[in-house]
């Protein structure tokens, strides 16, 4: 592996640590930590800095402090909110319908799956989307009823970065079903939305830290009463009797400071972060034959996302070539074993899959520079060039 | 390795494919001792449940954890789609008409040393290297030989290679025993050091079997089994899973003699069985669409050395033509050669070449 410059374009993957949040949590852990559960003055210290983060997590969602629940995570919040909300304990033993957009995350829909897989009472269905990927609104009022106890639409699609209607999910959602809880999967959306303006009416709200510049293994499910969760981890009772085991102080501090600083650059980040993504997309669309833009530029997207199709290009194949040049990009969804799956993210928007094999995901993020474009710019034409064969 | 193939004259771009398996682990070390830029690749190739699979997680972990000990970039390649087309489907549809391939073989055909070489070919590499115990000489004009290890010699199973593959091939175990090749892994502390070798065809489950991976993909026909008068002498419950020369099943003739299949007739539903000697062939035809040459044809009258399995006896033969294939006629009677599977043919002069292959009719 030989060392060459590093252009970094997989934020959507997972963004590097902030220096301002690396400061943050080491100022956390300078002075002597306890378990937050304890009554000594570390324990004190390490309880107050939690629920701070909390304050400010709460005040950044538009939420109360009481909603905010710690997990490890965007994977456990989905997991949480799909079991914890359908395991409620007037809803046992009633049929009851699950609804999830077509394109939703592997953490939401293979929750889905379990959910109606392990409660014959739950069925699940999909909603379709049009060819951007955004969820057909017709097709949600025809299937929302008095049976349906949650609907999942996530605010931003990881692969493509198109932004879902969320507010008018959630309205044709309260017209047609009054006790159906509305879950949105946010984590990809956090760096670049209001989240407090976007998920305003939704019941329950997934963010991870990773995606923003905080740390891995911390994330938060906001839920709004009267929609009630049942634990999914039993023991110590943290978090409400939500979400048990002792919660990550130094990883709260952390998403906090991240949020923090997202917020305070949202408008000048999502402006300067646009207009790279939007320079990165005529430069490649004008040197690449063939190459077709996989979300229509009328459709909203997160202002990171470029994500492309190429004819007779293999997306494996890209995607080494580009990393022995130090550019890091993606090609959607692995399985377990690290292998590019099929997407089925392109599938339901009507991709076909000749295309879709030569699917590449660029995301930029907070610390993308002009330099970064140019350098794609100067690489990424020429390696697709050598790699494109007849079909 | 092959010091005439220009392989020491320099620095070389190396793409290795790693099961998971020592062998590989192996080849992929010894290129990065030898200073090659080598870059590790792992193929999932079966989608479907298999426990002893070369695609299963496990295996690919293992891939990926040598290749970070070797300091190397890994990389797993999807080709389930294609697995699934050129080498899952044909040995599903050949079942049906009675022929048994050799998956393997095909793999290596139309994935390994096709599609992947390709790939290679497309990134820029200069050779593609696999684990194979098989050895290319020559410079220009390359010949495929079988590994230094006799007991572990893949040269059956690459027996299909043409010229054009063989230079851009590199199989740096085929010099070492597998003791050696084990030994190595040891003394790098590689975790595959240990792993046993892979048994079977890798998407076919060792719980299932073969009939249980073919029950849910095939119709069974229960057909009757008749001995060398016409007389029925009993039934088998799927004649599409008969091999010939297969003695499991067949029971005993009168004479208190095993028996062994002599024929199988799919389309009449019909098993065909006699003594070991009924059961032995002189000859099989090899027809001209299936037939490949390493570097040159061998002619009607040729001598030759055939093997028709992977760890089968060589048997000294002769060629002649059949139609517009060729007619291998053994000096000694053989067990049978069902169709479908695969015959490699060996330079007589020079018993560890391989000439050339071709599939039984």
């Amino acid at each position: 592996m030989s060392a060459c410059p590093t252009t970094y374009l997989d934020h959507g993957a997972t963004t590097p640590l902030r220096t301002e949040v690396a400061l943050a949590m080491a100022q956390a852990r300078s002075e002597p930590l306890g378990n937050p559960t304890g009554s000594h003055r570390p324990a004190q210290r390490a309880r107050r800095l939690l629920e701070e983060s909390r304050d400010e997590i709460a005040a950044h969602l538009g939420r109360e402090p009481g909603e905010i629940i710690f997990t490890s995570g965007g994977t456990e919040s989905a997991n949480l909110a799909v079991f914890g909300s359908l395991g409620a304990p007037e809803q046992r033993g009633q049929a009851r319908t699950v609804l999830s957009s077509a394109v939703e995350h592997p953490a939401v829909r293979e929750s889905c799956r379990a959910a109606a897989m392990h409660d014959q009472d739950v069925a699940w269905r999909e909603l379709p989307v049009d060819a951007n990927g955004v969820v057909d609104l017709g097709a949600l009022a025809q299937q929302v009823d008095g049976a349906t106890a949650l609907v999942a639409v996530m605010l931003a699609n990881n692969e493509t970065g198109v932004v879902q209607p969320l507010a008018r999910v959630i309205e044709t959602v309260r017209e047609h079903a009054d006790g159906a809880r509305v879950f949105t999967d946010a984590v990809q959306a956090t760096s670049f939305l209001d989240l407090a303006a976007c998920t305003a009416g939704a019941d329950l709200v997934a963010l991870s830290a990773h995606k923003v510049g905080g740390p891995v293994g911390i994330g938060v499910l906001a839920v709004r009463p009267p929609t009630a969760i049942v634990a999914r981890q039993y023991g110590g009772g943290q978090e409400r009797e939500r979400r048990s085991g002792t919660p990550d102080v130094v990883g709260a501090v952390g998403l906090a400071t991240a949020l923090r600083l997202a917020s305070a650059e949202r408008s000048e980040a999502g402006r300067r972060v646009g207009a790279l993504r939007d320079r990165l997309a005529e430069g490649l669309l004008r040197s690449v034959p063939g190459a077709h833009r996989t979300v229509s530029p009328e459709a909203t997207t997160l202002a990171g996302h470029l994500h492309l199709c190429l004819r007779s290009v293999e997306r494996e194949e890209l995607l080494l070539a580009l990393s022995e040049r130090g550019v890091c990009v993606s090609g959607g969804s692995s399985c377990a074993s690290g292998a590019l799956e099929p997407s089925y993210v392109l599938a339901a928007m009507g991709v076909p899959g000749p295309l879709a094999r030569g699917a590449v995901r660029f995301t930029l993020g907070h610390d993308t520079t002009d330099a970064d474009v140019d350098r794609a710019l100067a690489i990424v034409p020429a390696v697709i060039a050598a790699l494109r064969h007849e079909p | 390795m092959n010091p005439e193939q220009g392989w020491h004259t320099g620095r070389m771009r190396v793409l290795v494919a790693m099961s998971g398996g020592v062998d590989s682990s192996v080849a992929a070390a010894l290129l990065v001792e030898q200073g090659h830029d080598v870059v590790g690749a792992t193929l999932k190739l079966w989608g479907g449940y298999s426990d002893s699979g070369c695609c299963s997680v496990a295996d690919v972990d293992d891939a990926r954890r040598v290749a970070q000990q070797l300091g190397i970039d890994h990389h797993v390649f999807n080709l389930t789609e294609e697995f699934d087309a050129h080498v899952v489907t044909p040995y599903v549809e050949a079942h049906a008409q009675g022929r048994t391939p050799n998956p393997c073989i095909e793999c290596n055909r139309t994935i390994k040393f096709d599609r992947l070489l390709e790939r290679s070919d497309r990134l820029g590499f200069d050779r593609l290297a696999t684990g194979h115990h098989a050895r290319v000489t020559g410079a220009g004009s390359f010949r495929l030989r079988r590994g230094a290890d006799a007991d572990k010699d893949q040269s059956y199973v690459l027996s299909m290679l043409g010229q054009s593959e063989l230079g851009r091939v590199v199989f740096p175990v085929g010099e070492m025993t597998k003791a050696d090749v084990r030994a190595h892994a040891v003394r790098l502390g590689l975790r595959t050091a240990a792993k046993p070798d892979s048994q079977d065809v890798c998407f076919i489950g060792s719980v299932e079997g073969r009939q249980g991976f073919l029950a849910d993909k095939v119709a069974f026909h229960p057909g009757s089994v008749t001995n060398s008068s016409g007389e029925t002498v009993g039934t088998v419950d799927a004649v599409e899973l008969v091999t010939v020369g297969q003695r499991r099943g067949m029971g005993h003739g009168s004479d208190g003699a095993r028996r062994y299949v002599v024929a199988v007739d799919v389309p009449s539903r019909r098993v065909t069985v006699g003594s070991a000697a009924e059961a032995l062939t002189s000859s099989v035809v090899l027809p001209g669409a299936t037939l490949t040459w390493v570097d040159r044809p061998l002619n009607p009258g040729d001598r030759a050395v055939a093997q028709v399995s992977a760890h089968g006896r060589p048997a000294p033969c002769v060629v002649a033509r059949a139609g517009d294939g060729l007619s291998v006629q053994f000096d000694l009677p053989q067990r049978p050669v069902a169709p479908g599977q695969t015959v490699a043919l060996y330079d007589v002069a020079d018993p560890d070449a391989v000439v050339g292959a071709g599939i039984a009719a």
